[in-house]
């Protein structure tokens, strides 16, 4: 569903909506899947990002993101330096990925403290992006929402467990999917929602028992 | 939101209403807002739209690369040409101006997309000064507009890595395009046959920037086609209608995208980007960029 303030937006440091506003955006998802800004980040860039990236401060916009700046605040000239001030060790290679992503792609691999993530974020034109895997698992997070993201036991009756959770905090499922790689292995569930996800849902949901990992990414879109 | 201008057009003139009224309560359905929450995001993007306009016109801003930069400028004060003292010379400096901006890492409205940021601004605030529009209808135009994108984004693409630049800077003419012709008192049939005038004009235009960076031709074809979007207005408002369906033809710049060659979406590996002085100054300017 396309939104008309996707397409009146974002308020952006030009100057590319793909190669500036959305790498920031996929860097302020990928940011989240550690928790915040990491400690240091391998950013693999594909195609159009790899080609004209510099150019266009690529480079500079998915570092903010993983700073935690947003695609309008001006810091994004500057990101390089500021990384390097704040503790984050970034490092940039061109690569070609599989399974034929967007062509503007980028792989990132990111650690935070005894937090890791690998991730793709695939930049799909006029700011929209979304990132189409996670540690492995094939997802779909746009950030167009507020976003959990989670690996549990694949048990009968999770889902209703885990909506009963957020339910308690009046969060509202806007959508929900799940993959797993085979039957009986962990299930890997990304669940967007209407209402700001507040920190102690992680806790909540690890109490569960068979929730291994939480975590809930920002809103980066209208 | 809509999938169709005719389904737009057709919900709005059964209720007599505009195509701003049916968008914005599309919008605020579809996204659980309410209809003036949209419409205070709207207006703050007019209000980054006209900053962006009034810095570009300073003349200060240079590109990331130094290719472009100061053409608002001199445009606003150079010699005079036939067309000053016009709305459409007005229209032209407005358009380079903010994509002058962009280049230089300033900060924009990507309406659609930062590459095609110049077009709306520049029409819409333009005609909104030499016909004296309330800033409201303005707020109007815009959700129009974000109508009209967000069905060429569904039906075709919004992307030049995907579609050219018909994509981007012909997108943004047919949003611009249809949004000032009702703007100005025109029906949303008539918002639809200019949105199908200005987009026919930008069928098969390339994404050819050198060195892959949006600076040159970008800056220039936001005024072109800021251009093809004024004569879209001034025919549409005029009567004049375009026989083929706006929602055919924004289906076949799709089409057309999709059978585009890759050197011709955004790669910058054909068009002005392969030109021999194209090279050489996309060489020269990249290593001035990794020099810093």
């Amino acid at each position: 569903m396309v939104s008309i303030l996707d397409i009146i937006g974002p308020v952006m440091v030009g100057p590319s909506s793909s190669h500036t506003a959305g790498a920031c955006r996929i860097g302020l998802l990928a940011r989240g899947l550690v928790g915040g800004t990491p400690q240091e980040a391998l950013l693999e860039l594909h195609g159009s990002f790899a080609r004209t990236g510099e150019g266009h401060g690529t480079d500079k916009a998915l570092v903010a993101g993983l700073l935690g700046f947003r695609p309008d605040d001006v810091r994004i000239r500057d990101a390089l330096d500021i990384a390097e001030r704040e503790g984050l060790r970034f490092r940039f290679e061109k690569t070609t990925l599989d399974d034929d992503p967007h062509p503007n792609a980028v792989r990132l691999t990111l650690t935070r403290g005894d937090r890791t993530a690998v991730t793709v974020g695939e930049s799909l034109g006029a700011g929209r992006v979304r990132l189409s895997s996670v540690d492995g698992y094939p997802v779909d997070v746009t950030g167009s929402y507020h976003t959990l993201v989670l690996t549990a036991e694949d048990r009968r009756g999770s889902i209703a467990k885990i909506a009963a959770v957020l339910a308690e905090d009046a969060i509202n499922i806007a959508t929900l999917r799940l993959s797993r790689r085979a039957r009986g292995q962990d299930a890997f569930m990304v669940i967007e929602c209407d209402d700001v996800i507040p920190e102690t849902v992680g806790d909540d949901l690890r109490a569960l028992g068979w929730v291994h990992w939480v975590r809930v990414l920002p809103r980066v879109s209208a | 939101m809509y999938r169709a201008i005719a389904d737009a057009i057709r919900a709005a003139e059964a209720r007599g209403t505009t195509l701003a009224t049916v968008a914005l309560e599309a919008e605020a359905r579809d996204q659980g807002r309410p209809v003036e929450e949209i419409r205070e995001a709207l207006r703050r993007a007019l209000a980054v739209m006209r900053d962006a306009v009034a810095q570009g016109m300073t003349g200060e801003h240079r590109s990331v690369s130094g290719l472009v930069g100061g053409d608002a400028a001199k445009l606003q004060h150079g010699a005079a040409g036939p067309l000053a003292g016009t709305p459409f010379h007005d229209v032209l400096a407005r358009a380079l101006a903010v994509q002058e901006v962009n280049a230089a890492m300033g900060v924009i409205v990507a309406a659609p997309t930062a590459g095609g940021a110049g077009v709306l601004p520049a029409v819409l605030t333009g005609l909104a000064q030499s016909q004296a529009v309330p800033d409201e209808m303005v707020v109007d135009a815009l959700a129009t507009a974000g109508l009209i994108g967000a069905v060429v984004a569904e039906r075709a693409s919004l992307s030049g890595a995907e579609g050219g630049c018909q994509a981007e800077t012909g997108a943004a003419a047919g949003m611009a395009a249809g949004a000032a012709t009702e703007m100005l008192g025109g029906s949303p049939t008539q918002a639809g046959h200019a949105v199908a005038l200005a987009q026919q004009g930008t069928l098969g235009l390339v994404c050819d920037p050198l060195g892959g960076l949006v600076e040159l031709p970008c800056v220039f074809r936001n005024a072109t086609g800021a251009a093809i979007a004024l004569a879209a207005i001034e025919m549409a408002l005029a009567g004049i209608t375009f026989a083929i369906p706006v929602d055919e033809v924004i289906d076949v710049m799709g089409e057309i995208g999709r059978s585009m060659d890759v050197r011709y979406r955004e790669t910058a590996g054909g068009g002005l980007a392969a030109t021999p002085t194209g090279r050489r100054l996309a060489r020269e300017r990249l290593v001035q960029i990794k020099r810093g």
